[in-house]
């Protein structure tokens, strides 16, 4: 019946890409290793990537894996390298009292009100296209990248300046709070 | 027909809850970053939902800067965690636990 709404490939493309997003969003808090974790993290994000594509969101697809998949994924990989922290956590201990049944109950909580409410609601309500152009997005150009380029350098243009400040703080910032302090006879030397 | 934004809209909510879930329970504090970049991507899942059900670019350039944001945040997390590890030997949030008040 569900094959009969929908198409075909379009039903396969959801289901592969919603498991690839749960199965890796379960082994990242389940697996003891936080390089398993790290590496299923990567499974979620392509995953999610898969859903942009289906979704036509070609230009978000390919930043999601490469800024994502590819530098974010890196990064902690190469923080539990550098750090060696390999060890396995174990999960079975529960340090704070309740702390696990309280988390399943507000998460179900949280879950089930905001499906509730957007069941409730009809799902996607709103006005249609309040900034962007629609012609591009409704594919007489076909031109994901386009559109989103032209929203990004003339609509969000100072947030995507103030964008560009916060990176460059980042980066100092982490240089900063990541170096080595060397105490030597003359007092703390930084190297 | 394509799939309905309701689909997408749910995988998104049961995203969210997992990455919650995980935040709120594990210890470590490289995988409660992990767990902030799923909850990240969940809320991601729903700005392209909503842009293409209501065919507005904007939703798909609000991704984008969450993106941006994301990625700074974890460069000065994992810079935290490195900072905390050199002083502790642990990266687990429980080691930290002089810092409440």
């Amino acid at each position: 019946m569900i094959a009969a709404t929908y198409a075909i490939p379009d039903l396969l493309v959801f289901i592969a890409a919603a498991a690839m997003v749960l199965v890796g969003a379960v082994g990242v808090i389940s697996f003891r290793n936080p390089v398993h974790s790290a590496i299923s993290l990567i499974l979620t994000l392509l995953g999610v990537a898969v859903a942009f594509v289906e979704q036509e969101a070609h230009f978000l697809a390919a930043v999601q894996v490469i800024v994502y998949a590819g530098a974010i994924v890196v990064l902690f990989l190469f923080v539990i390298m550098f750090l060696g922290i390999d060890e396995r956590e174990d999960v079975s201990v529960e340090p704070l009292i309740g702390q696990r049944p309280l988390a399943y109950a507000s998460v179900l909580v949280t879950v089930g009100g905001i499906l509730a409410m957007l069941s409730r609601g009809g799902w996607v309500t709103g006005a249609q296209t309040v900034t962007g152009p629609t012609e591009v997005m409704n594919g007489t150009t076909p031109d994901n990248v386009m559109a989103v380029g032209q929203s990004v350098f003339t609509t969000y243009l100072f947030a995507f300046e103030a964008t560009a400040a916060l990176l460059i703080i980042a980066v100092v910032g982490a240089v900063l709070l990541a170096r080595r302090e060397r105490v030597t006879e003359e007092g703390v030397e930084v190297a | 027909m394509t799939i309905p934004a309701s689909w997408f809209l749910t995988l998104a909510a049961v995203l969210f809850g997992v990455g919650a879930f995980g935040l709120l329970t594990r210890r470590s504090a490289l995988i409660m970053f992990m767990c902030i970049e799923l909850m990240l991507n969940a809320v991601n899942l729903t700005f392209v939902t909503f842009s293409r059900s209501l065919h507005d670019v904007a939703g798909q350039a609000s991704v984008f800067f969450v993106m941006v944001v994301a990625a700074a945040e974890v460069t000065v997390g994992l810079a935290i965690v490195v900072a905390v590890f050199r002083r502790r030997r642990s990266a687990g949030v429980d080691d930290l636990s002089e810092l409440k008040g």
